[in-house]
């Protein structure tokens, strides 16, 4: 049967049927919920690199399969399959967070404590065998089963024998794919090729298919997301957790952007966090013509403040490619989350990364303060009370310019917490 | 010998134009872009650069203080270097004066001050640079252009930018070609602030390139060629800062085998009698006008 090929990231491959969001992820603003998001964790010190690639693929697992170019022949034990469970953690303890705070008794102090959820999650799976013959140029460097996936290493001397040999081993890639392929092929580089082994699958025990670890030695540290962008309709999204025990990671060939942070949002935005979050980060890559790469968290991982979820541990870290955790005198790990939503217009060329020595922290943090509501005679109280009013609109007008959503439907939502309704010029007149 | 540009008037000196273009970028930057320094950062860098550049002219004994190379030097790596620490950018300030007068071959500096700070801090891995910041804005890229265009045609080194440009154009969409690629990705390539930034501010200082206009488009071809093979071929990042850094001491060499005469900042509204090359004591040989305002 042939795999169905629409690629996302790095010639991640999908299925066509497209998730709907079914509103699950409430109250979080994690990865999931954008639908069809790639996930990568790119751990990186010096020129090795450890590459961690997860869809949130949905489907038959026979229409699963992963198409990446990788710089060098990778051997049986530099492929492995990880865990879910690390990659939502990383997730997790870096995604935006709404922090809570309660003002106090005005005519006392104030006090605050924080609110931040993480998650955990799951995507779901099925299988197919492939059968490789080598011919048209293509060259069949490696081919091994790990965990529920058959995989081949490739080389080609031209895309047409490449694209060929592929649809006639069942994958069908995109029209379009062949200049992408061909551009890689002279850049020397090699193909990944990954499909679920469905015997090996059903072995497994999962529901769901687990990421695949890629870990190689190359200058290059470069995510190739030309392939993905070949066939998409609409913009992709991507998620990159990158870790380094120097500093941030980032971008040098598409600008970084800061995602807005330290906003004051109205109460009810904590029912409705993942709304916020989603309509925030749309609002913001249109801003910026979907041509720029978001800085969500930049972060030493030895700590945070407030924390969406506990710090990962040493042995998390390594699951997910630190290869440098744990050994005695290294530095801590610094993670930078970047979301990327982009288009083959937008994005022609494949990300290149470098390690900055920053370590700066970053956060996308969204402040509620709940107002006050007991006795409070004193001066400042009345004051306090006085000042509510303004207070409330200016977080309207800030949710309102971060999220583009109606001034007057969030003053409604707002209820008795909004600012009071504009009063008729008159009505300053004949007040009674 | 060089004939004096005829329209030269001392207030519109080419510096100036590269004062105010640089000072835009970075009121741009802080602005509109994320990640740029903070104004402490920027106080310090210029500050530092005025500061060292003060002491250096007094120690060589030098009768006038030439504030607007150090300023320029100052803007440009508050431009183009990244640190989370205010004070690197003052260590490379300072760097980056103290090198003009430290790497000299008869009276020119061998180094372009504001690279070599950005290499060595590259290297103590102090610092970083940021390629991406810019974006490929169009409008932006229109008006970088047009101001770089201006100063360097003021300064009269305009041949060095363009043939740069041309020359890693060139390579760039040569390289598209042989790949297959669309011209979306040499084009993405060409777009960005850092590489218009160096071949308009940078490659095109005269005190550190050949004097001789052949000299100077070899030279400048060299350093794309050489930026190319280290982005493309090593694929390491920086190519450009690291291409000038490694092809600077061939201009001294240049300078010999093909002697032309020297770019004066403002020698052409001076009387002629300065242009005399004085032999100071040690054997360096010195144009008068470098005596009086060397850097």
């Amino acid at each position: 049967m042939a795999a169905a090929v629409a690629l996302a990231l790095a010639g991640l491959i999908y299925s066509p049927e497209i998730a709907a969001f079914c509103g699950f992820y409430v109250g979080r603003a994690d990865a999931r919920l954008f639908n069809r998001a790639s996930r990568v964790v790119l751990a990186r010190s010096g020129d090795r690199t450890v590459l961690t690639m997860a869809s949130d693929f949905e489907g038959p697992l026979t229409e699963f399969a992963l198409v990446t170019p990788v710089p060098v022949v990778l051997r049986r034990d530099q492929i492995h399959v990880g865990e879910s469970a690390a990659l939502d953690r990383i997730d997790a303890f870096t995604a935006p967070r709404l922090v809570e705070y309660f003002d106090g008794n005005p005519c006392e102090t104030i006090s605050y404590h924080d609110v931040v959820r993480s998650q955990n999650a799951e995507g779901v799976g099925g299988g197919n065998r492939v059968q490789p013959t080598a011919g048209q140029g293509v060259r069949i460097e490696a081919r091994y089963t790990v965990g529920e996936y058959d995989i081949l290493i490739l080389s080609a001397e031209d895309s047409g024998g490449l694209l060929s040999w592929l649809s006639q081993n069942g994958y069908r890639l995109p029209p379009g794919a062949e200049p992408v392929l061909q551009s890689y092929i002279r850049q020397n580089l090699r193909f990944f090729v990954a499909r679920v082994n469905l015997e090996e699958q059903s072995r497994t025990g999962y529901r769901y298919l687990r990421p695949i670890q890629i870990a190689f030695e190359s200058p290059r540290f470069m995510l190739p997301v030309r392939l993905g962008t070949v066939n998409a309709n609409g913009a992709q999204e991507l998620f990159v957790y990158a870790l380094s025990p120097r500093g941030r990671i980032e971008s040098v060939n598409y600008r970084t952007a800061r995602i807005p942070s330290d906003a004051q949002v109205p109460e009810y935005i904590k029912d409705e966090f993942a709304n916020f979050y989603r309509d925030m980060f749309t609002r913001s890559a249109e801003r910026e013509g979907l041509s720029a790469i978001f800085l969500e968290y930049a972060w030493d991982m030895g700590w945070c403040d407030p924390c969406a979820a506990d710090p990962l541990s040493a042995s998390e870290l390594l699951q997910l490619g630190a290869f440098w955790a744990g050994t005695p005198g290294a530095a801590s790990t610094f993670v930078t989350r970047m979301h990327i939503r982009y288009t083959g217009e937008s994005f022609p060329s494949d990300i290149v990364f470098q390690e900055t020595s920053d370590r700066g922290n970053f956060q996308g943090r969204y402040i509620m303060r709940h107002a006050y509501n007991g006795p409070a005679e004193c001066a400042a109280g009345k004051e306090y009370r006085r000042s509510l009013p303004a207070r409330h609109e200016q977080e309207a007008q800030s949710l309102a310019a971060l999220t583009g959503w109606s001034i007057d439907s969030i003053r409604a939502r707002m209820g008795q917490n909004g600012p009071p309704p504009e009063r008729a010029w008159w009505q300053r007149v004949f007040q009674d | 010998m060089k004939a004096a540009n005829p329209y030269y008037t001392p207030l519109l000196d080419a510096r100036y134009f590269q004062i105010v273009a640089l000072a835009g970028i970075l009121v741009y930057s802080q602005c509109c872009l994320s990640f740029g320094p903070n104004w402490t950062a920027v106080a310090l860098a210029i500050l530092a650069a005025l500061a060292v550049q003060w002491i250096a002219s007094k120690m060589v004994g030098l009768a006038h203080f030439e504030y607007r190379s150090a300023l320029i030097s100052g803007l440009g790596l508050c431009n183009l270097l990244r640190s989370d620490s205010a004070w690197i950018y003052a260590l490379a300030a300072g760097i980056a004066i103290a090198g003009k007068f430290v790497f000299r071959v008869r009276g020119k500096h061998v180094f372009n001050p504001t690279n070599l700070a950005i290499v060595l801090l590259l290297l103590a891995d102090s610092a970083w640079t940021s390629a991406g910041q810019w974006g490929a804005s169009a409008i932006f890229v229109f008006a970088l252009v047009c101001g770089g265009g201006l100063v360097t045609l003021r300064a009269m080194r305009a041949d060095l930018t363009l043939s740069f440009l041309l020359a890693f154009a060139a390579i760039a969409f040569g390289r598209s070609f042989y790949l297959g690629d669309p011209l979306a990705v040499p084009l993405h390539r060409l777009q960005n602030g850092s590489l218009l930034i160096f071949a308009f501010f940078m490659i095109s200082d005269p005190r550190s390139t050949p004097d001789r206009r052949a000299a100077r488009i070899f030279f400048a071809a060299l350093v794309a060629f050489v930026a190319a093979w280290i982005e493309f071929g090593l694929y390491r990042n920086n190519g450009v800062f690291w291409a000038l850094a490694l092809c600077s001491p061939l201009s001294p060499l240049l300078d010999r085998l093909a002697p032309a005469s020297r770019h004066e900042w403002d020698g052409e509204s001076m009387g002629g009698h300065l242009r005399r090359v004085l032999r100071l004591p040690g054997g360096e040989e010195k144009s008068a006008r470098d005596v009086l305002n060397p850097m």
